[in-house]
């Protein structure tokens, strides 16, 4: 879990946000190597996350291990949960 | 120059030039987001210039960082928003960073307010300034610590070039000799 440059995914995410919270706590329960990246709580001060995801909202993560990017915290949860849980692909 | 003595810091044991800088992973705040990240992979990728300053939001942070503005100091590719530039890309692969005791917050409106094309660290517990022996405990503000204007020239081994550390209070960089030092490389 530790962050590193070279960690493959990387998790765009507010303080404090409670869905961006659910994904941290999915990231913790596979033991994944992520890289936080915190943005501000203002909508359009996140051109950033728009340009890797095509939206602005947070969270997103890009995960380079399978060249997913994704947005919204219960796709994000089920993707987790079918490429890194049980019975998952790696 | 007043016509009083500016009050002199105390002698400080500091990293000095031929030393080895200390690494350090903290938040690095740029224009569109921060994330975690060690000094080390800054000078993996080149010489990096790191410069130490007041906590932001009253002159002292505001006049160092128009200073480097103005002078440009350091690659463009480091001004790129996703600061996924190749620092070496135009030929001057100088990385430019600071630190304060700024939260992040705070760092992203300095980096908008002057703007600047630079990252800055944030270390509210001043952890890294004990380690370069450069602390400065503010009078009158219990508690609270930050460095001491301070300036290093590191190359890609993180080996200390040339250091600059203020003796008085208060106190800016020399930047024509900072200017000499990177031009000397």
């Amino acid at each position: 879990m530790s962050a590193t440059d070279d960690s493959p995914i990387t998790f765009y995410r507010l303080q404090a946000c409670p869905y961006c919270e659910r994904v941290t706590r999915k990231l913790h329960e596979y033991d994944l190597d992520y890289r936080s990246r915190f943005v501000e709580p203002m909508h359009s001060d996140r051109n950033v996350v728009k340009r890797v995801s095509g939206k602005r909202s947070v969270p997103a993560i890009v995960d380079e291990n399978t060249g997913v990017t994704m947005s919204e915290s219960a796709n994000i949860v089920d993707y987790l949960d079918r490429t890194y849980g049980d019975g998952g692909g790696n | 120059m007043p016509d009083f003595e500016v009050a002199s810091l105390p002698e400080t044991d500091h990293v000095e030039a031929g030393e080895l800088a200390p690494d350090f992973t903290r938040p690095l705040v740029g224009d569109e987001f921060w994330e975690d990240a060690a000094l080390s992979e800054l000078t993996d990728d080149g010489p990096v210039l790191l410069v130490f300053h007041p906590m932001d939001g009253a002159f002292p942070a505001t006049y160092v960082w128009n200073e480097i503005r103005d002078r440009e100091w350091g690659s463009e590719a480091q001004r790129a928003s996703d600061a996924s530039g190749d620092a070496a890309s135009d030929g001057r692969d100088l990385t430019v960073v600071g630190l304060s005791i700024s939260d992040p917050y705070s760092h992203k409106r300095l980096i908008e307010e002057r703007g600047i094309d630079y990252r800055l660290f944030s270390d509210p517990q001043n952890g890294v300034a004990e380690e370069y022996g450069v602390v400065h405990d503010l009078d009158g503000m219990a508690g609270v610590s930050e460095p001491r204007p301070a300036v290093f020239l590191l190359d890609e081994d993180r080996t200390v070039e040339y250091a600059w550390v203020a003796q008085q209070w208060p106190d800016f960089p020399d930047y024509d000799e900072i200017e000499a030092a990177i031009a000397d490389r």
